[in-house]
């Protein structure tokens, strides 16, 4: 029988324990390496743009040219507004996207082509989703828009959402599907008032997490909302953004413009930052059962 | 007197609740279930015993019509329950589960609370006014042996209570709609010994009032709450018949090997 009182000794143990030392340390590394970096750019956009947070920057409108000091005010309303549309758009197709392919999806082609193409929507790189809208919108309408940029970040949304609710749904476990079955409730409502239900914290966190990754996204809009100097809340009119505004004034010779471009992407990274912690909380919260 | 292998009326019975002929069942290619015969009679338990992969729960599955949730899952032969055969193309499956309700291995509490989960199967059939729907969730509460557990949080999450509290909702939930069959697939097997024998008790209970079917690994728990037994074994029914009779005088050597423990 093997001696457990010296493990030391038991060559069979020291090997796994110098495998195990080997592994925890990689890991380590590579957590550190991560952390490392993520809070390098929080440090530097903390000291570059804190000094840019003040008042001015939510009540004034971005600077003429040469002019002193200035805000953002018309950059966060558009950002705030076409976000704003695009989740409202994107939310509800998203999710009964999703809800169609965790229902129907194991049996129809159409399901399975449908999640195909989300897919690869899910990859593809921002800037074709903006050329896209910029064919088939800006070119006809024969000028940039709210809307456009809208319909630019709704689409790179979409697929967001309805993966994360296509995937939560699945994690339901068929058991609570069958027993909703059971008492003989119709198929909608089986999906709507017990499988959605069940999983709704996570959906909600799908959203958030679309949410986020629109915020931040530059190249679509560039092709679509374009930019304004002023204050515009007309959807049909190019509109202020914070990305592209970030863009453009982070390449001026102005101090003040690039001071700006610093706070604008404090804003948006501390935004996306809040937005994960708040949709990570939930969905714990709501799995603590 | 020879004893039938597959005798349907140890005690004398009226018309079953439920005439199972000529029953197969096949996943895709594979055939779950060969040419079961068997009744299943009005106000007592029937219990379905056999090794595991042996078509009891398929069995089960086919009485509520449950396999319809999956393609490649087919039934044929017939299953006449209130008159007509229930595996036939016209059938509305929604009615027939209302009248035969099941209850799962795992509880399945929905996520809501004690008192919707109770009044989700009810909504399903009846626009009842709330002091009458809160009589009936009080009634099913009730006839589920849980009212005066859960009395005083009806609001609460139905998967805030425990296990046994969980499957005693379940058993409620479906009492709630009025069925007149309950299929219980292994309902105890996740439960502890005390809820255990607080569903067993309340089986009891219910078998005067619904005809019930249980799967069950257990077979102490067939012989204690059922009254008519079925040994199945690789999709066939092995042998059939009154409870008493098959765990104390088996007709098949087969059924009297998994019985006494020689194997299974």
């Amino acid at each position: 029988m093997m001696d457990t009182a010296n493990l030391t000794a038991n060559p069979v143990y020291r090997r796994r324990l110098w495998i195990h030392r080997v592994g925890i340390t990689l890991s380590f590394l590579a957590m550190a390496a991560g952390i490392f970096f993520l809070a390098w750019i929080l440090l530097t956009l903390l000291v570059k743009g804190a000094g840019a947070i003040d008042w001015a920057i939510f009540s004034h409108t971005t600077p003429a040219p040469g002019s002193e000091g200035g805000g953002l005010m018309n950059a966060i309303v558009g950002s705030l507004l076409m976000v704003g549309v695009a989740t409202a758009v994107s939310t509800p197709i998203g999710i009964l996207a999703g809800i169609y392919l965790a229902e129907y999806g194991q049996e129809s082609w159409l399901a399975q082509i449908t999640r195909f193409v989300t897919d690869i929507m899910l990859s593809a790189p921002s800037i074709v989703i903006g050329l896209f809208v910029y064919a088939v919108y800006v070119a006809r309408a024969q000028h940039f828009s709210g809307w456009a940029g809208s319909f630019a970040i709704a689409l790179i949304a979409l697929p967001v959402v309805v993966r994360t609710t296509d995937n939560m749904l699945n994690l339901v476990p068929p058991s609570l599907r069958e027993a909703a079955f059971a008492l003989g409730a119709p198929r909608w409502k089986v999906s709507t008032m017990v499988r959605l239900r069940a999983v709704r914290a996570g959906v909600v966190t799908g959203v958030l997490l679309a949410v986020a990754r629109i915020s931040g996204e530059t190249a679509p809009l560039l092709f679509t909302a374009l930019n304004n100097q002023f204050f515009s809340a007309n959807m049909n009119a190019p509109m202020a953004n914070l990305p592209v505004v970030i863009y453009q004034f982070a390449m001026s010779p102005y101090d003040n413009w690039r001071s700006l471009a610093w706070g604008g992407a404090l804003l948006v990274t501390f935004s996306v930052l809040g937005l994960n912690i708040l949709s990570r909380t939930l969905f714990n919260q709501k799995n603590q059962h | 007197m020879m004893t039938s292998p597959i005798d349907t009326a140890p005690k004398a019975q009226a018309t079953p609740t439920i005439r199972i002929s000529g029953l197969n069942f096949f996943y895709g290619g594979f055939q779950g279930l060969k040419n079961i015969n068997l009744d299943i009679h009005d106000k007592q338990v029937t219990a379905f015993i056999g090794p595991s992969g042996c078509g009891k729960s398929t069995l089960l599955r086919t009485l509520n019509r449950m396999y319809d949730l999956y393609p490649g899952q087919r039934a044929e032969g017939s299953i006449v329950y209130g008159g007509r055969n229930i595996l036939e193309p016209g059938q509305d499956v929604n009615m027939l589960r209302a009248k035969v309700g099941m209850v799962f291995q795992k509880p399945t509490p929905f996520p809501m609370s004690v008192y919707d989960n109770i009044a989700f199967g009810v909504r399903l059939y009846e626009n009842l006014p709330k002091g009458e729907m809160d009589e009936r969730v009080e009634w099913a509460l009730r006839k589920g042996a849980l009212w005066d557990e859960v009395k005083d949080k009806l609001g609460k999450s139905g998967l805030s209570l425990s296990g046994g509290q969980q499957q005693r909702l379940c058993i409620a939930r479906g009492i709630a709609v009025k069925p007149e069959v309950l299929l219980l697939d292994e309902p105890t097997s996740a439960l502890d010994p005390i809820s255990t024998a607080k569903i067993e008790e309340l089986i009891s209970e219910l078998k005067g009032d619904y005809t019930i079917a249980i799967v069950t690994h257990n077979m102490q728990q067939a012989a204690r709450c059922s009254d008519y037994t079925a040994y199945m074994y690789l999709g066939e029914l092995v042998e059939f018949g009154g409870t008493d009779r098959i765990f104390m005088n088996p007709a098949k050597k087969e059924t009297q090997d998994y019985i006494t423990g020689r194997f299974g």
